[in-house]
């Protein structure tokens, strides 16, 4: 069985009383280890696909299997352990809490965890360590650059060592310099920690850096 | 060119909550001032604004109340007959030697209370001046008659006219019901002295209370009533004497009132703060926008110490409004000085209310004007980026 | 609690607003605490007083004395083990200002039935043996620094003229509502001193048995019900409660004025919080989609509140309980005004309530958030 199963995935947004068909019928296999790339025009249903992946979101129909859990059959409480434990978001506009410090908000989710404060403590350190931001652990956000940040986001992403990452426009918000930073990362994950990731993202030359590049236009999913 | 009002009103109808809820805080506080304010109104008429300063109060030398006193009839028609004791218009002198116990009696709310029995002469009501019989009559002389004060009727057991009250042994008549400008004779019973007299105290009145034929001349009374060895007394300005009866009890109700007041204001202001801060930082970049239109910092500092102090008016009318039942309500304790029921009425009165509204004007300026600062003083740029 | 990081630099985020907030729940509570002080010593004065001892006074009124001969008559009556008498001589000490209670007493039937006055052996045989002697509370001596074996002046308000004592015994009471600033002498100096123009204040009575009380009184007040000076008795516990309810109505006041500190300042909290929380919506999020589930936002953000109201409060309520320890200057007024534990353990728990209450509806606006809105918004 696959890593990721999606089956004929439907989704369709109520504004008022108007309908507004997202995908219909979507079907996507992805192996452990995969790197993928979706892209498509504004509005397409891309970071949708990635909430109803993470479990943020139900479909209109179909199913979704994450690591042989059925996500679409599981209950709100379920799902967010469960998201917890299999789940690394990264964010376009990487969301740090700016109250902590790069650390401490790489160890938020191992907080969900029953994991000893040394134990945490040995975690985020190899995450810092492997996206390279160990010299800047006790930062703020506001003092690290956009490039740092997403750093951080990415290890946060990874820290609880989840099955599967998704990235919403990773290097939307960066400099030519930084995002290809970012990217060189992600491919390592995938490469060097076998990770498996899915990337949202409308660059192309961003998109070109996964094994494969799907596109979703008009509710299609296409290779 | 000033910012249009309009944009504030439609601003704090964006934020409902927030605007409700601070002016709901600002209305509590603006309530309790308004009502302890009130409260002081009232027991000022009471305790310091009884009796006159035309009027001059004599007890026995060392008593420092009236109950406490003795002044034999002989001094009593003394004192009458100085030069110094105004007259009526039938040319008898303006002096009341009065006497003067305190009974108890059970309130009809439950509990106890020492009621002053004032037994009082003829003249009485003249030397006092603004005491008016409100219902029934005057006393008669001779009878075993009672007039009650305002503010003991209703909340004493049998103080209606016709009704009897019982006490020293003997059974009174309630013939009227008076008031005195709010004073604490309000809360006395009176009845002829010559009646008290024999019942309670033996031959002695407690005290002589005349009007000074010139009232600039009270040093000089003082001292020829205080000096002369036959007479044992200690001279008093009326208003003067009651304002130091209270003088304790004065105090720990201002005191009281204000400390209340003042503190609730502190804690009003802190919420006026953190509210318009808040605001604020939300609307940065619509601040932004009326900057780069053209208006001047100074412009939006004045519109937000506006909103803040609209907010803070919307509370302090809703304040005033909380406040309007307890207008006349009676409270009362025990004046312990001399021992005896003080009651007196909360007093709203426009001037107030006034002192209310402009109260809370002050709590929304000082509330709003950090903040407002603070909008004024943002850099344009850092306002756009976040929007 | 490894959530208590997160929870405490949230707190800190806007560091001016948890201030004012905490400061403004700080104010609330220290004025909530002493006016409850205020009720509770009030109510406490009513606490003091025996079942087994009666006070019998004048029917008219406490301020009318009554005839010597009563003496005699009350310690005959069935159930009465023995009696004393008092009176009340409300002269001044310097000024009036510095108020204080003096007794005219029987002296040695009074001691005898008051043995919770706890006076030396030593102290108390010269107290009874010499005629000018004079009985102060331990209190009273501090307050105005006297000596043992000093003298005293009084002025005499009813009873005019100076009167000197000297001080022989000092008495601290076992049970502290007893009350340690007052002042007793022998009713004979008094007696001699007005030529014998003077009757008891009012009579105390103790029982055999306390159960006998109802019918004791009963019978003490138609002994003397057609008499010229017709009594009232009633337990000594009833005759204190009795000078509570003299201070009328300002219990309610106090209590109606703490109601609405209390309310004004839960606008102020609900206020801050609700504004903290709309600002972190973001925020909470982004931590849903980290996995975090909705009941623990939801406790997250109401310990947040707790935690401010906790702080202030307790800085309030203990600000008040310090500035009216013992011997503060309001005891004077209102004998044994000061903050009570409970009263201490009733605030406490009244910032706590505030907290939830006021944290309530930021909390479950946390916990129901729809993520999906939230982050689109955000990014």
């Amino acid at each position: 069985m696959a890593l990721v199963e999606i089956k004929d995935l439907t989704k369709v947004f109520y504004r008022d009383s108007q309908q507004i068909p997202v995908f219909d019928g979507v079907n996507l296999e992805m192996e452990p280890g995969e790197f993928l790339s979706l892209m498509g025009p504004s509005g397409s249903g891309k970071s949708t696909l990635l909430h109803l992946l993470a479990g943020l979101d139900q479909p209109t129909s179909g199913q979704i299997s994450v690591g042989g859990a059925n996500v679409t059959g599981m209950k709100r409480r379920q799902l967010a352990a469960w998201r917890a434990q299999h789940i690394g978001f990264v964010f376009q506009f990487y969301n740090l809490l700016p109250v902590l410090t790069a650390a401490q908000n790489v160890e938020l989710p191992l907080l969900l965890t029953s994991l000893s404060s040394s134990e945490r403590h040995d975690h985020v350190k190899m995450a810092l360590d492997i996206v390279r931001l160990s010299d800047r652990s006790d930062h703020y956000p506001r003092q690290l650059s956009g490039g740092q940040e997403q750093r951080a986001g990415i290890a946060r992403a990874i820290v609880s060592d989840p099955t599967i990452i998704l990235a919403d426009e990773p290097t939307g918000d960066l400099d030519a310099k930084s995002a290809e930073e970012i990217l060189e990362l992600l491919k390592r994950l995938n490469e060097e920690l076998n990770k498996t990731i899915l990337m949202v993202t409308h660059d192309a030359h961003a998109a070109e850096k996964a094994h494969a590049v799907m596109h979703l236009d008009k509710g299609v999913l296409s290779r | 060119m000033k910012i249009p009002v309009v944009y504030n009103l439609r601003s704090l109808k964006e934020r409902p909550v927030s605007t409700l809820t601070t002016a709901a805080g600002m209305a509590l506080v603006v309530a309790v001032f308004v009502a302890m304010m009130a409260l002081a109104n009232g027991f000022r008429a009471a305790l310091v604004k009884s009796g006159s300063s035309d009027n001059v109060l004599v007890l026995r030398k060392g008593a420092n109340t009236e109950m406490y006193s003795g002044i034999a009839r002989g001094t009593a028609s003394t004192i009458a007959g100085m030069p110094f004791v105004a007259r009526g218009p039938d040319n008898q002198p303006l002096s009341s030697p009065e006497v003067f116990v305190v009974i108890g009696v059970d309130r009809l709310t439950g509990g106890m209370a020492n009621l002053v029995v004032r037994g009082v002469s003829p003249q009485a009501m003249q030397v006092r001046q603004g005491i008016e019989i409100v219902a029934g009559r005057d006393l008669r002389s001779g009878a075993s008659e009672i007039l009650v004060g305002e503010k003991i009727v209703d909340r004493f057991a049998n103080t209606g006219i016709g009704e009897t009250l019982s006490f020293g042994g003997r059974d009174w008549t309630v013939v009227g019901h008076f008031s005195a400008r709010g004073s604490a004779f309000e809360s006395e019973i009176w009845a002829e002295n010559e009646q008290v007299m024999p019942v309670f105290r033996g031959e002695v009145f407690q005290s002589v209370t005349f009007r000074m034929t010139d009232p600039a001349s009270f040093e000089g009374v003082k001292q020829q009533l205080e000096e002369d060895p036959r007479l044992f007394l200690d001279v008093y300005r009326e208003n003067e004497f009651y304002q130091n009866q209270s003088a304790i009890l004065t105090f720990i109700l201002n005191f009281i009132a204000v400390f209340i007041a003042g503190v609730m204001a502190i804690g009003a202001v802190f919420g006026a703060i953190n509210t318009m801060y808040a605001a604020v930082s939300s609307r940065a970049p619509e601040i932004a926008v009326l900057l780069t239109l053209g208006f001047k910092p100074g412009n939006v500092l004045s519109s937000f110490l506006i909103e803040a102090v609209l907010i803070a008016l919307i509370g302090g009318a809703m304040g005033c409004i909380l406040t309007l039942p307890i207008n006349g309500l009676v409270t009362s304790t025990t004046n312990w000085n001399s021992f005896s029921e003080v009651a007196f009425a909360f007093r709203v009165t426009p001037v107030l209310l006034l002192t209310g509204m402009i109260f809370a004007a002050t709590m929304g300026f000082l509330g709003g004007f950090l903040p407002a600062l603070k909008a004024a003083r943002q850099p344009v740029v850092v306002a756009l980026r976040q929007g | 609690m490894k959530f208590i990081r997160l929870i405490w630099v949230n707190l800190w985020r806007n560091k001016l607003r948890t201030i004012l907030t905490v400061l403004s729940v700080m104010v609330a509570l220290f004025l909530f605490t002493t006016l409850r002080s205020v009720v509770t010593a009030l109510e406490g004065v009513s606490e003091v007083g025996s079942e087994v001892r009666l006070v019998t006074r004048s029917s008219t009124g406490i301020t009318f004395p009554l005839p010597q001969s009563y003496f005699e008559r009350l310690k005959a009556q069935d159930g009465v083990r023995s009696v004393t008498w008092a009176n009340w001589f409300g002269g001044v000490y310097i000024d009036e200002s510095n108020f204080f209670a003096q007794f005219a007493i029987d002296q040695e039937t009074y001691l005898a039935m008051y043995p919770e006055m706890a006076i030396p052996d030593d102290q108390r045989q010269a107290f009874l043996s010499e005629r000018t002697a004079a009985l102060v509370g331990r209190g009273l001596m501090e307050r105005f620094g006297w000596e043992l074996n000093q003298n005293v002046t009084l002025q005499g308000a009813i009873f005019p003229g100076d009167w000197t004592f000297t001080i022989r015994a000092v008495f601290e009471p076992d049970d502290p509502s007893f009350g340690d600033q007052q002042f007793f002498f022998h009713y004979d100096y008094l007696y001699e001193g007005v030529n014998g123009n003077m009757i008891p204040g009012w009579y105390i009575v103790q029982l055999e048995d306390p159960e006998a009380a109802p019918a004791v009184i009963e019978n003490i007040d138609r002994l003397f019900e057609n008499s010229s000076n017709p009594t009232k008795t009633e337990t000594e516990k009833a005759f204190n409660t009795g000078f509570v309810t003299m201070w009328g109505n300002i219990g309610f006041l106090v209590k109606a004025i703490g109601t609405a500190v209390f309310f004004a300042i839960l606008l102020i909290a609900a206020n801050t919080m609700m504004m903290a929380g709309r600002e972190r919506i973001g925020e909470n999020a982004v931590l849903k989609t980290l996995g975090f589930q909705d009941g623990l936002l939801f406790r997250l953000v109401l310990v947040e509140s707790v935690l401010i109201t906790a702080i202030g409060g307790a800085l309030g309520v203990f600000g008040s309980k310090f500035m009216f320890g013992p011997g503060n200057p309001v005891n004077n007024f209102i004998q044994g005004f000061q903050v009570e534990w409970s009263t201490v353990i009733l605030g406490l728990t009244m910032a706590t309530l505030l907290g939830v209450v006021s944290g309530i509806v930021p909390a479950w606006q946390a916990m129901k958030l729809p993520v999906i809105q939230a982050l689109r918004r955000v990014a």
